[in-house]
């Protein structure tokens, strides 16, 4: 089945406002979500028989850096507002099809929904998300920091307006 | 009277031999039964991620190669074909043909170092040492290539660094001669053993369900007994030319999906790889391995998620390009990180020494883990 196909039947199931097909000039197109509706989206993708999306590949959030950017005197900038993408690659092991979901929240508010109900394998992905992103998981089990350390309190390194704090338990960190 | 008792809680690692690296698991015990296994990476993380943001395309593929440190032509080789596909280049066939013969060589390095150190972790020193000597003789095979014998930095986008030496192909058939009864050497001195089976036979079962749920993938979940290989189920560069097959687990010793399988799946793995060797060694064209190599990368603005068949399993790259010469983000979807997760699920009521064969088994690189 192809994405357009696809995005067919997720279209006769819910409606405009949580899922948008989003044409990409190059590299994949990918099928755009609600951030508080993914869960159920996904939970239908999973179970229909016809899809059976029983696998997901990747999970992967980005920064997309397109807030007003503040500079610094020092040469530093941060980002005032701005969004934050969360990517699924999702496939069926059995129908041999593929697809992209993506999702966009504010960075003020990095709400999405967990999907780890359905897969267990985005469990430590959206940790990793969380940890590095900051995205906020709903529902999410365990949303632990996983790679940082547990007491980092610095903020969200994989952010393009991060700055390394001064020191992190008495130790010099900028080296 | 009744004794009072209570769960007692053990660390094993972040310095502990059978972590095989920085690996703390956070045992929680009843007598010595597993209740719960809680891991906590995060010591070997090198912010890959963040480096690769600050650099070019083609500066981040020795980055690349330090991450899964055993299969680093593997890392190498998915990187370069997901920027190919961002660029949409199209590379020659001897260049593939190279990169296959590299990728299967270090899957049957990367397996011996797993089966040699799986053996060493439950107390078979021997074959531990015999798999490294075996091993070396690969390790020499990619230094004549590349001049490095772990971090190669030899296959580039659109190409590979430079040509095979002269001598590359004919001792690549020496060694396939040579290694092929160093197989049976091995399954007469561990893989059949008494003792190693009943260490590894009906221990952490993983039912092919559970396995696709937690999205693990590779000889581990070849071993759950779904023909799953990305080399054929979503093939890349030139592997559809090849004749091979997808070794399954089917619990000979056991049950399918236990600790035996998944070590029998490696073993059979190292001799389709010698078969895919071969086959490439007598087709492989003459031709320029450097004409495609582009001066400048510089992608349009897309994103792309490609995936290939790893030692571990599934190693993916999701890139993202805003149209510059540095990409805006790079995430590895990395097997090892992946398939660890799973480790509480497979260890519940197993026993303290079970978890060092269960994790043995799982095969996990810590250097790709953390990233």
């Amino acid at each position: 089945m192809t994405e357009k196909e696809i995005f067919e039947i997720l279209k006769e199931k819910f409606c405009e406002t949580i899922i948008e097909f989003v044409e990409a000039e190059a590299g994949e197109n990918y099928i755009k979500v609600n951030p508080l509706e993914i869960d159920k989206v996904c939970s239908f993708l999973f179970i229909d028989n016809i899809l059976q999306f029983d696998s997901l590949m990747n999970l992967s959030a980005v920064d997309d850096a397109n807030g007003e950017k503040k500079t610094e005197e020092d040469g530093s900038f941060e980002y005032i507002g701005g969004t934050l993408s969360v990517f699924y690659h999702l496939e069926s092991t059995d129908k041999r099809h593929k697809i992209t979901l993506g999702t966009t929240v504010e960075k003020d508010k990095p709400d999405v929904v967990s999907v780890t109900d359905v897969w267990e394998h985005a469990n430590w992905h959206e940790r990793e998300a969380f940890d590095l992103l900051g995205i906020n998981f709903l529902n999410h089990p365990d949303l632990r920091r996983i790679l940082m350390p547990y007491d980092w309190d610095a903020g969200y390194p994989l952010r393009k307006d991060y700055k390394d704090p001064d020191y992190y338990q008495g130790m010099k960190v900028p080296y | 009277m009744a004794l009072k008792t209570e769960e007692m809680t053990l660390n094993l690692g972040p310095q502990h031999p059978s972590t095989h690296g920085v690996l703390r698991l956070e045992l929680k015990l009843d007598g010595e039964f597993i209740v719960d296994v809680i891991p906590h990476i995060g010591y070997l993380h090198r912010c890959f991620e963040k480096h690769a943001e600050a650099m070019t395309y083609p500066q981040i593929i020795p980055y690349t190669d330090r991450m899964d440190y055993l299969a680093s032509m593997y890392n190498e080789f998915g990187y370069v074909v997901t920027v190919e596909k961002l660029l949409g280049l199209e590379v020659p066939e001897r260049v593939e043909y190279i990169r296959v013969i590299m990728g299967e060589l270090q899957r049957i390095a990367s397996h011996l170092v797993a089966l040699g150190t799986y053996g060493a972790d439950i107390g078979a020193i021997t074959p531990f040492l015999f798999c490294f000597r075996d091993r070396e003789k690969i390790l020499s095979l990619f230094e004549m290539t590349s001049g490095a014998r772990l971090l190669y930095n030899y296959i580039w986008i659109g190409g590979v660094a430079r040509d095979l030496p002269p001598d590359f192909l004919r001792l690549t058939k020496e060694f396939i001669v040579y290694f092929r009864p160093k197989i049976k050497e091995l399954n007469d001195l561990l893989t059949f053993n008494k003792i190693f089976i009943e260490r590894t036979a009906n221990i952490g079962i993983l039912p092919k369900d559970v396995a696709v749920n937690y999205g693990i993938t590779g000889p581990m979940l070849r071993a759950s007994g779904m023909k799953w290989d990305l080399r054929k189920d979503d093939t890349y560069s030139v592997y559809n030319k090849f004749d091979f097959d997808i070794p399954v687990g089917e619990g000979r010793m056991g049950t399918v999906g236990d600790c035996w399988d998944r070590y029998f799946v490696r073993i059979l793995e190292m001799e389709q790889s010698l078969k895919i060797i071969e086959q490439a060694i007598n087709q492989i064209p003459d031709g320029d391995v450097t004409s495609a190599i582009p001066k400048r990368v510089k992608p349009p603005v897309g994103q792309v998620y490609v995936r290939v068949e790893n030692p571990r399993g599934e190693l993916g790259y999701f890139i993202v390009s805003d149209g510059t010469l540095n990409p805006k983000r790079i995430k590895v979807r990395a097997p090892s990180f992946v398939n660890l997760a799973v480790i509480s699920k497979l260890c519940n009521g197993h026993m303290i020494a079970d978890v060092i064969a269960i994790l043995g088994s799982i095969d996990i690189v810590l250097g790709e883990v953390d990233r």
